[in-house]
C-alpha cells in the first residue's frame, strides 16, 4: 500500500502474533512517514511543492476535516487521519493549478475524500481516492489545472530515493508484484510504440516512466490494494490492462487522435487506472463475494 | 442505516457543489482567455479605447515603411526533430540611434544564412527607410552564424552609438563611423563563439568605459551548422547548467575588450535568456540580473573593484522556472527596480507563472514574488517591457508569447511532456527527442498589455486598446514615435514579419521625457537613474542598454504624469553626480548634459 492509496485495510489479527514488532506497524505509517520524506526533501532541494506552503495546507487541511467530519456524519468511530493525510499530500503533489489559485486543491480534497465515502459498491469504494481526485479535475477545470508533468530536477539521487522509498513500501505491503507487472507491461508496450510509430523511439517511449508522476503512480497509487482485485494474479492482471489502457491514450494522443490538450494526453496513466480499475474490482467483487467489504486483502497479511 | 443514506446523500451533495464550483470558476476563467475571436469581438474603436483606457494602439509598420520578416535559420541536420524548437529565437530588435539624429532608429535582425538584417532610419517624417545594406549592418547572418540579437551604446565614447551583434556563434562589435558601422573583426577581443541570446551594456567596474555582458545559451563547443554531436540540449528541464558560458568583457578602451568573468565572479552556465542591468540594492553601482531557462533567476550584486556577488537567500535559488525575460521597473512607484521575468504556461501541462519581484533588497529584504492573476499567466511568454502606456504615471506590462506557431491541427506539448520528465540526462540528446514536425508548441497565442491600475494591480486591455496579433513575439522595444508624448512598440516576430503598433494617448495626460548626454566616454548614459516627483508620488527610471529578451528600448527616458505636475526631478548619473531640476516643463522631451 503506497502514499496514494487511502485504504482502511487492516491485518488480520489472527496473524499479527506472528510477525515481528516493525511487521505489525500498521504500512500506512510507513507510507505515511516516507511520503513526509520525499516531501521535505523534495521541497529542500527541487521545490516540488512550489512558490508557497499554502497550497499543501490548504490540501492537506481539507483532506483532514472532510475526513473528520465524513466519518462522524457516517457514525464511523475516530478519524482515519492517516488516509486524509496521504490523500492531502498527494493532491498537493500531482496538482499543479494556474498561478495562485487555492480552490482546486480545496475541491480535490473534498473530491478525494468524499467520493471515498459516496462511490461504494457493496461497501468497497471502487476508484482510488486521489486518483479520482485529480482526473476530475483535469475534466472539470482544464484551462487552470495542469498535473505534475515536469521532473524534480535532473537529480538521480532524488529518483533513486523515490524509487528506493516506493520498492520498500510496496514490498513491505506485499504488493511489489503490482508495479513490477505494470512496469513491465509498460516497457513491453513502449516497444510496442517503437516498433508501430515512424518517428518513436525506444528510449523516447521509456523517458516518462523516469520521472516523478510515473514513479509516485507506479509505486503508490496503482498498488492501492483497497482499489484493487484480490488475488495476485488478477492484480497483475489490471496492472497489465492498466498499462494496456495507458498505450492505446498514447496511441491516440501520437496520432493526433486526441488533441494535446484532451486530459486523457496530459495524464495518461492516470486515466488508464481511472477507467480500468474500478470495472476491474466491480468485475471481480461481482465474481468473488469475498472480495466485498471486510474480505478486502489485508496489506500485510 | 438511515443515518449512513442521509450522510451520503449529503456527501453526494457536496461532491456536486464543488464539482459545480470548479466547472463555474473553469468556465469563467475559459470566457476571458484572449483567443482570436474573443479577441476580434473584444476590440474597441480607438476612440472608444482612449476614453476607456487612455490610449489605443494602431499596427502601422508598412505604413511607416517597415517591412522587415524574420527569416529562420536552418541548423545541422542531425538535429533536424528539434530545429522548430532551436530555430524558435533569432527575432530581435532595438530602438537606437543609428546616425545620431536624435531620432530612434530601429534595427531587426533575421537569422537564416544570406538573409539580411533591416535598420529602418526615422526621418524626420516618422517614416522610416531600411539603409542597413548603406550602412554595413545588413548581411550579418554569415558563416559567423545566425543573429540573434543587437545591443547598442556609445562604447567608444566618441559620442554615437556602437553596436553589438549577438549570433548563434561568433559575436561582433561595429563601430560606428559618422553613420557607417565597421566590423571590429578578432581586434574587439570578444570571445570567438558564445552562441547567445542576451547581453547587455554597463559599467561594470565603475571607470565610465561600458562593458559588456554577454550570455551563452547553447555550449560554445557546438558549432549548431555542423555538429559532431546531437547531445547540445539542456540536461535537465530544472536546475540545469550545461549551458554556455556567459562572458564579462571589461572594456580596455579603444574598442577592446578583456574578459574578466571569473575575475569578478559572474560565472554562469545557466542557460540565460536574458540580463538586464540597473542598482538593484541602492548602493549606487550597477548590477546584473539574469533570466535562465530551465533554472533559477541569479542576481549578481557589485561590490565594487570589479567583484560581484551572486546573491543568495533572497528568493531566488530554490525556484526553477523558464526564464526568458527580465523587465526591470518601478512598477510600485518605490524607488526600487522591481523584475518581471517571463514563464511558460500552458493548460494541462504546465503552469510556471511569471515572475513579478517586488524589490526589497535596500531594505535588507528579497526579492519578493508578488505576481498573481493575469500577470502570471501569459502562456508561452517573451519579451516584456515595463512603460507607461496610458501616461498615468504607472508602469504598465506589454508581454510578448508564443513559441512556434505551426499546424493548427497538430501540437507537439504531447511530445513536449515525453522529454520534459526524462531523468538522467536523456533530455542533452536532442536524438531522444520526440521529432517536432508541423507540430505548433504553445503556437497562436495573443500577446498581453497589462494595465497597472495602481499598487501593481493589473488588467490585461491588449484586444481592448488593439494588441490582437497571434505571430510569435520575441523581442519588444518602446520608443516614441514621432516625439508626440507617447510610447509606442516595435515588435519582432520569429519567423513572421514585424509590426509597429503606434500608441494614440488621450489628449489630457502630462508626460515628460529626458534624454541623457553623459560625460564621455560613457555618453550614453547607460546606468542613469531619473527619478520624478510629482503629486506627492515619485517614479523612477533607469537607462538601459538591453532588457526584456532579444531587445533594447530608446534610452530617451518617458514619465507619464496623468493630471500632476513634476514638482522635482533628479538625475543620478553613472559617474555618481547628482543633478536635481525644479518643477521641469511637462509635455516635452528635456536634453540634459551632464557637466563637468
Amino acid at each position: 500500500m503506497g502514499p496514494m492509496a487511502t485504504t482502511e485495510a487492516t491485518a488480520g489479527a489472527g496473524t499479527q502474533d506472528r510477525w515481528p514488532f516493525w511487521a505489525r506497524i500498521d504500512p500506512r505509517w510507513y507510507s505515511s512517514t516516507l511520503l513526509t520524506t520525499i516531501l521535505v526533501v523534495g521541497q529542500w532541494r527541487h521545490q516540488i511543492l512550489g512558490d508557497s506552503y499554502l497550497p499543501w495546507m490548504v490540501a492537506l487541511g481539507t483532506a483532514v476535516l472532510a475526513e473528520i467530519l465524513s466519518r462522524r456524519a457516517l457514525g464511523l468511530p475516530g478519524a482515519n487521519f492517516l488516509s486524509a493525510y496521504i490523500s492531502g499530500n498527494s493532491v498537493a503533489i500531482l496538482l499543479k493549478p494556474q498561478g495562485d489559485l487555492l480552490w482546486p486543491f480545496v475541491v480535490c480534497s473534498l473530491l478525494s475524500i468524499l467520493s471515498k465515502h459516496v462511490l461504494q459498491w457493496r461497501g468497497r469504494h471502487l476508484w482510488n481516492p486521489t486518483n479520482l481526485g485529480v482526473c476530475a479535475m483535469l475534466l472539470l477545470a482544464p484551462t487552470q489545472i495542469s498535473m505534475l508533468s515536469h521532473q524534480w530536477g535532473n537529480d538521480l539521487a532524488f529518483v533513486a530515493l523515490l524509487w528506493l522509498v516506493g520498492a520498500a513500501t510496496t514490498l513491505r505491503a506485499r504488493v511489489v508484484h503490482i508495479s513490477l507487472a505494470w512496469l513491465a507491461a509498460f516497457v513491453a508496450f513502449a516497444g510496442l510504440r517503437a516498433m508501430v510509430l515512424p518517428q518513436a523511439s525506444f528510449v523516447g517511449e521509456l523517458m516518462p516512466v523516469t520521472g516523478p508522476m510515473y514513479t509516485l503512480f507506479l509505486f503508490f497509487m496503482v498498488t492501492d490494494p483497497k482499489t484493487t482485485v484480490r488475488t495476485k494474479g488478477g492484480q497483475m492482471a489490471v496492472a497489465v490492462l492498466v498499462a494496456a489502457c495507458e498505450c492505446l491514450v498514447r496511441f491516440a494522443c501520437e496520432l493526433d487522435l486526441l488533441a494535446a490538450t484532451n486530459p486523457l494526453c496530459v495524464a495518461p496513466p492516470m486515466y488508464a487506472l481511472f477507467l480500468v480499475g474500478p470495472p476491474a474490482l466491480w468485475w471481480s467483487m461481482r465474481n468473488d463475494p469475498r472480495s466485498a467489504a471486510g474480505g478486502a486483502r489485508p496489506a500485510h497479511a | 442505516m438511515r443515518r449512513t443514506t442521509t450522510a451520503r446523500l449529503l456527501m453526494a451533495a457536496v461532491l456536486l457543489l464543488a464539482s459545480t464550483w470548479a466547472v463555474v470558476q473553469d468556465a469563467r476563467h475559459a470566457s476571458m482567455a484572449p483567443t482570436a475571436a474573443r479577441v476580434a469581438a473584444a476590440r474597441l474603436e480607438c476612440g472608444q479605447s482612449r476614453e476607456r483606457h487612455g490610449f489605443c494602439l494602431r499596427e502601422r509598420s508598412r505604413e511607416l515603411g517597415v517591412e522587415f520578416v524574420h527569416a529562420k535559420a536552418s541548423y545541422d541536420p542531425k538535429i533536424k526533430g528539434v530545429e522548430p524548437h532551436v530555430a524558435g529565437v533569432g527575432a530581435s530588435v532595438a530602438a537606437c540611434d543609428a546616425n545620431g539624429d536624435g531620432l530612434d532608429d530601429l534595427y531587426f535582425t533575421s537569422s537564416a544564412i544570406g538573409a539580411k538584417n533591416a535598420l529602418y532610419v526615422q526621418a524626420p517624417d516618422g517614416s522610416f527607410r531600411d539603409e542597413a545594406e548603406d550602412r554595413g549592418l545588413a548581411s550579418l547572418s554569415d558563416a559567423r552564424g545566425p543573429c540573434m540579437g543587437s545591443y547598442w551604446a556609445d562604447a567608444d565614447g566618441d559620442g554615437d552609438q556602437d553596436v553589438l551583434v549577438l549570433r548563434y556563434g561568433a559575436p561582433s562589435l561595429h563601430r560606428n563611423d559618422g553613420g557607417r558601422f565597421v566590423d571590429l573583426g578578432a581586434a574587439a577581443g570578444l570571445p570567438a563563439r558564445v552562441n547567445g541570446n542576451a547581453a547587455c551594456w554597463f559599467d561594470a567596474d565603475g571607470d565610465g568605459l561600458l562593458d559588456l555582458y554577454l550570455a551563452g545559451y547553447f555550449r560554445a563547443e557546438h558549432d549548431l551548422m555542423r555538429l559532431d554531436t546531437t547531445r547540445i540540449m539542456q540536461d535537465s528541464f530544472e536546475f540545469s547548467s550545461n549551458g554556455g558560458r556567459n562572458h564579462l568583457l571589461k572594456n580596455l578602451g579603444g574598442m577592446r575588450f578583456e574578459d574578466v568573468t571569473t575575475q569578478a565572479g559572474v560565472d554562469s552556465t545557466r542557460w540565460t535568456l536574458a540580463v538586464a542591468s540597473a542598482d538593484m540594492d541602492g548602493d549606487g553601482r550597477a548590477d546584473l540580473y539574469l533570466a535562465n531557462d530551465y533554472g533559477p533567476e541569479e542576481l549578481f550584486l557589485n561590490r565594487g573593484g570589479l567583484r560581484f556577488e551572486r546573491k543568495k537567500g533572497v528568493g531566488l535559488e530554490e525556484s526553477s522556472k523558464s526564464g526568458m525575460c527580465v523587465a526591470l521597473g518601478d512598477f510600485l512607484n518605490d524607488g526600487a527596480q522591481g523584475v518581471y521575468v517571463t514563464n511558460i504556461s500552458k493548460q494541462g501541462y504546465l503552469f510556471q507563472g511569471n515572475n513579478l519581484r517586488a524589490n526589497r533588497l535596500a531594505s535588507g529584504g528579497r526579492l519578493q514574488n508578488i505576481a498573481e492573476g493575469i500577470v502570471c499567466d501569459c502562456g508561452w511568454a517573451w519579451g516584456a517591457q515595463f512603460a507607461d502606456f496610458d501616461n498615468d504615471f504607472d508602469l504598465d506590462l506589454v508581454v510578448m508569447n508564443g513559441f512556434i506557431s505551426a499546424s493548427r491541427e497538430r501540437d507537439y506539448w504531447f511530445g513536449m511532456a515525453k522529454i520534459g520528465v526524462a531523468t538522467g540526462g536523456i533530455a542533452e540528446d536532442a536524438s531522444f527527442w520526440p521529432p517536432i514536425e508541423d507540430r505548433s508548441l504553445s503556437g497562436y497565442e495573443v500577446s498581453r498589455l497589462l494595465l497597472n491600475q495602481g499598487r501593481a494591480r493589473f488588467v490585461d486591455v491588449a484586444p481592448e486598446v488593439g494588441l490582437v496579433d497571434e505571430l510569435d513575439g520575441r523581442g519588444v522595444a518602446l520608443f516614441d514615435h514621432g516625439g508626440d508624448g507617447d510610447l509606442d512598440l516595435a515588435i519582432a516576430n520569429n519567423g513572421q514579419r514585424a509590426l509597429v503598433y503606434e500608441n494614440e494617448a488621450a489628449a489630457g495626460r502630462g508626460w515628460i521625457q529626458f534624454a541623457l548626454r553623459g560625460a564621455a566616454p560613457n555618453t550614453s548614459a547607460v546606468g542613469a537613474r531619473v527619478v520624478v516627483k510629482a503629486a506627492g508620488r515619485q517614479l523612477a527610471q533607469v537607462v538601459m542598454a538591453g532588457s526584456g529578451y532579444a531587445s533594447q528600448s530608446s534610452l530617451v527616458l518617458h514619465f507619464g504624469l496623468g493630471d500632476a505636475r513634476p514638482e522635482e526631478v533628479e538625475v543620478r548619473w553613472p559617474s555618481g553626480r547628482v543633478q536635481r531640476l525644479e518643477a521641469p516643463a511637462s509635455g516635452r522631451r528635456h536634453l540634459l548634459v551632464e557637466g563637468p
